[in-house]
C-alpha cells in the first residue's frame, strides 16, 4: 500500500510540475506559438499525470476508469484548439518569434 | 484542514479579483475573457460548497455558453467597429463615487438585515427529506425543481422563451461572414458530438437520483450545436425556420399541458405520487430538447444575409 501511495504521490507531483512549468511558459514566453507549446504540455502531460495519480487513489475501478477517460478527451480538445489558435495566428500574419541574432 | 481553508481564501480572493478585472478593464475583449475566468472560478466555488448541481449549470451555461455568446458578440462588434473609447471626466468620476456609495450603503443594509434575521421557523431540508419518498425521484434538488416548486421551473423556462422572443423582436444579427476554414475543428466536432449527446442523455437520466437534470443536459446539447455551427457542419438557422420554433415551443407546451391537466386533480403541478416519476421524466425530456434548442438559438438564429444567400453548410475544404 505505501508503494501505491508513493507512486500516486510522485505522479501528482510530476503533474504539478508540468502545470507550473506551463504557467511560467504562458507568462514568460515571447509569442503566441511558444505559449501554446507551453500550455499544451500542461494540458497533455500535466493533466495525464494528475489523473493517473488520482486514479491510483480511487476507491473503485469504475471511478479510476472514469478519471482516466477524461484524459483522451482533453488530449483531443487540446490538440484541436491549439492547432486552431496557431492557424488563426498564422492567418493573421503573426511571425513566429526568433532568437535575436547577436 | 488548514490547507483547505487556504485554498478557499485563495479562491474567494481570485473570484473578487476576476470580477473587479472584468468591470475595471477598458478593453472589452479582455473583459469578456476575464468574465469567462470568473465563471470557471465560480464553478470551483460551487463545487467547494458541495453544490454539484449548480456547479454543473454554472460551468455549462455561465462559463461555457455565455462565454461563447459574448465572444460572438465581440466579433460582431469588431466587424461593425462600434466601439467607442470611454473618457474619464471629473463629472463621470463624481457620478461613479455617488453610485458606489449608494450601492455600498445598500449592500451594508442587506448584510445587517441578513445577520439580524431570526432563524427560519421551518427546516426546509428536513421538509424535503420527509416528502422525498412521494416525489417520484430520489435526488432532492430534482424533487424541489420539478415537484415541490415545479411552477418556478415552469416560469424559468417561460423567461428563457421570452428572452428569445425579445431577440426576435429586436432583430437578429447577421450570420458570420467567414470563419477561416479549418479541417481540425470539424474533425473535433465529429468525434465530440456523439459523446456530447451521450453525456446529455446521461445527465438527463441521472437527474432522478444524483446531480444532473434537464438544464445541464440541455446546455451540453446546445454547446454541441454551437460547436457544429463553428465547424461549419451546421448552417445558421433563419428566423423563419420552423423546426427550431416547434422544438422550443414543444417542450414548454408539454410542461404547460401537464400542469393544466393536473389542475383538474387538485393543484398546479401537484403530481399523484404513483405517477410522479413518469411525469417528471416526461417533462424533463421535453424540457431538455426545448431548452437545448432555445439556448443554441441565441447563437444560431441569424437574419438572412443581404444577398439572400444562406451560409453554406457543406463539408469544409482546406484552402491553400
Amino acid at each position: 500500500m505505501p508503494l501505491l501511495d508513493l507512486l500516486s504521490g510522485s505522479l501528482l507531483l510530476c503533474g504539478a510540475f508540468f502545470f507550473f512549468a506551463g504557467t511560467i511558459g504562458l507568462l514568460r514566453f515571447p509569442d503566441v506559438y511558444t505559449r501554446l507549446h507551453a500550455l499544451a504540455k500542461a494540458d497533455n502531460l500535466g493533466l495525464g499525470c494528475i489523473l493517473a495519480g488520482l486514479a491510483l487513489q480511487a476507491d473503485s475501478m469504475a471511478l479510476a476508469l472514469k478519471l482516466l477517460a477524461i484524459w483522451p478527451l482533453a488530449l483531443i480538445a487540446s490538440a484541436a484548439v491549439g492547432y486552431t489558435i496557431a492557424r488563426r495566428a498564422d492567418r493573421l500574419g503573426i511571425v513566429p518569434w526568433e532568437k535575436p541574432k547577436p | 484542514m488548514n490547507l483547505a481553508l487556504a485554498f478557499d481564501v485563495l479562491l474567494a480572493a481570485a473570484l473578487l479579483w476576476s470580477a473587479w478585472r472584468t468591470l475595471s478593464t477598458a478593453q472589452i475583449d479582455r473583459a469578456v475573457v476575464m468574465f469567462i475566468v470568473f465563471g470557471l472560478l465560480l464553478t470551483l466555488a460551487w463545487a467547494r460548497l458541495a453544490a454539484p448541481d449548480i456547479a454543473l449549470a454554472e460551468a455549462a451555461i455561465g462559463a461555457g455558453l455565455t462565454g461563447a455568446l459574448l465572444l460572438d458578440g465581440l466579433a460582431a462588434l469588431k466587424r461593425t467597429d462600434a466601439r467607442r473609447p470611454a473618457r474619464r471626466t471629473a463629472g463621470k468620476v463624481m457620478v461613479r463615487i455617488a453610485v458606489i456609495s449608494v450601492l455600498g450603503l445598500l449592500a451594508g443594509t442587506l448584510v445587517t438585515a441578513l445577520i439580524s434575521l431570526p432563524p427560519a421557523p421551518i427546516r426546509l431540508p428536513a421538509a424535503v427529506a420527509g416528502d422525498l419518498a412521494n416525489s417520484g425521484v430520489s435526488h432532492p434538488v430534482t424533487a424541489v425543481l420539478l415537484n415541490f416548486r415545479g411552477y418556478d421551473t415552469l416560469l424559468e423556462v417561460a423567461v428563457l422563451l421570452l428572452a428569445l422572443v425579445g431577440m426576435l423582436a429586436v432583430g437578429l444579427p447577421p450570420a458570420h461572414p467567414g470563419i477561416s476554414r479549418n479541417s481540425m475543428l470539424p474533425t473535433l466536432a465529429r468525434y465530440a458530438l456523439p459523446l456530447m449527446v451521450l453525456a446529455a442523455v446521461y445527465l438527463l437520466w441521472a437527474g432522478a437520483h444524483r446531480p444532473g437534470g434537464a438544464f445541464q443536459a440541455a446546455a451540453v446539447l446546445a454547446a454541441g450545436g454551437v460547436l457544429l455551427n463553428l465547424s461549419r457542419l451546421q448552417a445558421h438557422w433563419l428566423p423563419a425556420s420552423r423546426a427550431p420554433r416547434l422544438a422550443i415551443a414543444g417542450g414548454f407546451l408539454l410542461f404547460l399541458a401537464i400542469a393544466a391537466a393536473l389542475l383538474a386533480h387538485g393543484g398546479l403541478l401537484r403530481y399523484p405520487p404513483e405517477q410522479a416519476g413518469l411525469l417528471i421524466v416526461l417533462i424533463e425530456s421535453g424540457l431538455t430538447v426545448s431548452l437545448a434548442v432555445n439556448l443554441a438559438a441565441f447563437f444560431l438564429l441569424r437574419s438572412t444575409p443581404e444577398n439572400g444567400q444562406i451560409p453554406p453548410a457543406t463539408a469544409p475544404r482546406e484552402s491553400p
